[in-house]
């Protein structure tokens, strides 16, 4: 099963590796990690997305634990949660195309946020899923780039990661 | 008051009450060096490898209940250390290793001896840190010795830049340590307790199965106490060894791979199990799905959440320190009006009794060839049981497991997790320094004991009498076994041709070297060698080089599925 796991960390140099070798060297999935720091200085939460049975997800989860760096862990999919992802895609636009990429974005209530003669550039927001339906919906040979941030997530209501 | 970064690190060291310091001198560490010179507390034991450097401190630590310390330099010195970091990760031993660091303006260039050491040894620490300031150097060894004796214990890295072991900084040792992200559980929750007593007491076929935490948690007399007041069987894992009395009629033998009959029969049929301190090693229990194939009930007591339910999934599981767990299993057990169930634990006992008839560390012995069994055997005569015996890894491993017959915990020093030859000599010197009047025997190979012979130079250097007891049956014993069961008898490349003469080898560093060729010599050999209280003794027993190592259950199989030395 798919699982997000969110955690607080040391904001020490050499963290991210030991959670990133921690994946590599016992094996488990990463289907994608994005990390930043937070209101306090001290600390960065990440956000890893990953599947496995629940032994695994048991096993992965004291592991992160027992990294002296790793403050906190959480795995949101345990309970009520919201999940985002941001997306930014250049599309090629020129002629008909350009009203009906117009309209695919509007519809995903996303935004074109860079405009050039040829190019559009969109803004998306949203599950990992809503993502995918987009790329789904516009015309593939019109996708030049795509880049996403992978999931992040926080508990809904009083589900709240903190030290 | 402000000190070099040098002069700090070697204080720190002092606050600790560190006594030895097993390393290797270095361009990175020569400020480090310098002030070692200026000060006597603590002490220095040049190795002729860091390899043997961290090995020795690792026996150091296992004989004792402090921590290990070894310095090595920046690049190769940091390199050959890896070895003896990953050997002590594995059976998590307490230790720090200080290592240098090429200059901060030069990190990242590709520098003369510059290895990223917390890159290197990030998979095989507890922990590691790279020291960019001398004002952090205090902090950093105190959270240092902190994680590397606390909690599951562990080996720790810190790497100090050249320039920064030069650099002033105010210094003040800081009296307590605390880390808001790391607080290991040493109090067992009492609701899990009392559920595992309640199990215990319930149970037709209990068995104790205890490992290498009741060690590391200096619990053995807690474990005794509670294996005699369930009157269950009790076994112990390789790493385990000497935490129960193995003359007490209660201890079933180790358990594994090569373990014996009753005791892996017993973990196959009984219906309560209680793990403690032990980490269901996939040579302790071949194959979950045949393990898994008997239903039975499992207690797990386990510092380390993460050990629990790994491989095999358990029924009660009490996170925290085996001492602690322990003893307020045993108040609980106590104050409880029932017993253990007396007339099923005769019947289990009739049970266990039988397998025990198998006798499956029985062997032939010979007049013609040297059984290694039986200078094993001898050897445990001869020390009366009371030697600390570090090991090599190999069939002589085991059969060192297997007939030294351990009472006492600390006692046994061998490479479990990682299985390193090589550890055995520089690990009997940690042990040696750390207990200078005792008997220390290193049982090895003559495979082994070429992958750190140079230490024989250091034994001489610092007069450690240690006694070498190697079974020289000119093969990789274990490979060729391997080889025999598995592989056609194709004995590929595990024959051991050009071997030095050992004796000559023990007299041209300094030492004394017996021969031994026939079983009529052994023990005459054995009492001369361990009466010489000041000489380190090189025994080259030329053993039966067809022996192989009973019972065995092959990787893979079930604990039930064993072979046995009759069956052949
Ligand atoms: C050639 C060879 C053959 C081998 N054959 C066998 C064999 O037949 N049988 C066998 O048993 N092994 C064998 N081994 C060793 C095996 O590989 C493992 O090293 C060993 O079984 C592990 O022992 P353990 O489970 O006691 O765990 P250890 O590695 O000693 O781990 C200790 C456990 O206790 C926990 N712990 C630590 N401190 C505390 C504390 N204070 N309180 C509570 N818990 C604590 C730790 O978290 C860990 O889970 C062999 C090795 C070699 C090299
Ligand atoms: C550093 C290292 N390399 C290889 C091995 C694989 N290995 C395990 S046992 C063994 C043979 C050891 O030979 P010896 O020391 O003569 O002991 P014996 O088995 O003959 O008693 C080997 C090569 C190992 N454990 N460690
Ligand atoms: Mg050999």
């Amino acid at each position: 099963m798919r699982h997000i796991i969110s955690l607080l960390m040391e904001n020490e140099s050499g963290a991210l590796s030991r959670v990133a070798g921690l994946f590599s060297a016992r094996g488990y999935n990463i289907e994608s990690l994005n990390v930043a720091p937070t209101e306090d200085p001290t600390m960065s939460r990440m956000t890893i997305v990953t599947s496995g049975s629940d032994e695994v997800i048991e096993q992965i989860n004291k592991q992160l634990n027992k990294l002296v760096d790793v403050v906190t862990v959480m795995d949101l999919t345990d309970g009520d949660h919201i999940e985002r992802e941001l997306m930014l895609v250049k599309v090629r636009a020129i002629g008909d195309d350009r009203e009906e990429l117009k309209r695919m974005t509007d519809i995903f209530r996303g935004r074109v946020i860079d405009v050039t003669d040829k190019t559009y550039t969109i803004e998306l927001t949203g599950t990992g899923h809503k993502l995918d339906r987009f790329l789904q919906a516009i015309e593939h040979s019109l996708i030049l780039e795509t880049v996403r941030t992978g999931a992040s997530g926080i508990g809904r209501g009083d589900r709240i990661l903190k030290l | 008051m402000e000190l070099t970064g040098a002069e700090i690190t070697i204080r720190c060291l002092q606050e600790e009450g560190v006594e030895y310091v097993f390393g290797y001198p270095g361009g990175a560490v020569l400020f480090i060096y310098d002030e070692l010179f200026k000060q006597e507390q603590v002490k220095h034991v040049l190795v002729r490898h860091e390899q043997a450097a961290v090995h020795a401190a690792d026996g150091y630590a296992r004989s004792t209940e402090k921590v290990g310390v070894a310095l090595v330099t920046s690049g190769p010195g940091v390199t050959n250390a890896v070895t003896g970091i990953a050997t002590a990760y594995l059976d998590s031993i307490p230790m720090v290793v200080i290592s240098g660091q090429v200059p901060t303006s030069f990190i990242g260039e590709d520098a003369f001896q510059e290895v990223d050491a917390v890159g290197i040894t990030r998979p095989c620490v507890k922990h590691n840190f790279l020291v960019k300031d001398a004002k952090d150097i205090a902090g950093t060894l105190k959270k240092a010795f902190y994680l590397a004796k606390s909690g599951r214990p562990g080996p720790v890295l810190v790497d100090i830049p050249k320039d920064v072991s030069n650099q002033k900084a105010e210094y003040s040792y800081p009296a307590t340590v605390s880390i808001r992200s790391y607080n290991p559980q040493v109090q067992g929750d009492i609701g899990q307790i009392k559920r595992a007593a309640q199990m215990l007491l319930e149970a037709k076929r209990p068995m104790v199965y205890a490992g290498g935490g009741v060690i590391l948690s200096d619990a053995s007399k807690q474990l005794t106490e509670l294996v005699r007041l369930l009157g269950a069987p009790c076994t112990n894992t390789l790493m385990g060894l000497g935490g129960f009395p193995a003359s007490d009629n209660q201890f079933v033998g180790m358990l594994g791979m090569h373990g014996t009959y009753e005791a892996n029969m017993g973990m196959q049929n009984c219906d309560v199990l209680l793990a403690v301190g032990a980490r269901f090693d996939d040579r302790v229990i071949g194959n979950v799905a045949h393990f898994n194939s008997v239903p039975r009930k499992i207690i797990h007591i386990d510092i380390d959440p993460a050990s629990i339910s790994k491989r095999v999934k358990v029924d009660v599981s009490i996170v925290g320190d085996v001492g602690h767990v322990v003893s307020d299993l045993l108040s609980v057990l106590n104050s409880s009006k029932q017993k253990p169930d007396a007339t099923a634990l005769k019947d289990w006992w009739k049970q266990i009794t039988e397998w025990r008839g198998a006798n499956s560390l029985n062997y032939k012995n010979s007049s013609e060839l040297i059984k290694p069994q039986y200078v094993i055997e001898t050897l445990h005569k001869i020390t009366h049981g009371d030697a600390f015996v570090t090991s090599d890894v190999g069939q002589h491993q085991m059969w060192a497991a297997q007939y030294y017959k351990f009472n006492k915990p600390r006692r046994w020093i061998n490479s479990g997790g990682l299985g390193t030859m090589g550890f055995g000599l520089p690990a009997a010197m940690g042990v040696q320094l750390a207990h200078p009047g005792a008997t220390v025997a290193c049982v090895t190979g003559e495979g082994s004991i070429q992958m750190n012979i140079q230490e024989l130079s250091t034994c001489k250097q610092y007069n450690l009498p240690i006694k070498i007891v190697a079974l020289n049956n000119r093969y990789l014993g274990m490979v060729r076994q391997w080889q025999e069961f598995f592989h056609g008898n194709r004995y590929s490349h595990s024959y051991m041709d050009a071997l030095p003469d050992f004796v000559k080898l023990a007299e041209a560093y300094g030492h004394v070297g017996i021969l031994v060729e026939k079983p009529s010599d052994v023990e005459g050999a054995l009492k001369e060698a361990f009466a010489r209280k000041d000489d380190l003794v090189f025994l080259d027993f030329r053993t039966d080089s067809t022996e192989n190592v009973y019972p065995m259950v092959p990787g893979g199989k079930g604990l039930s599925e064993v072979i046995l030395a009759e069956d052949l």
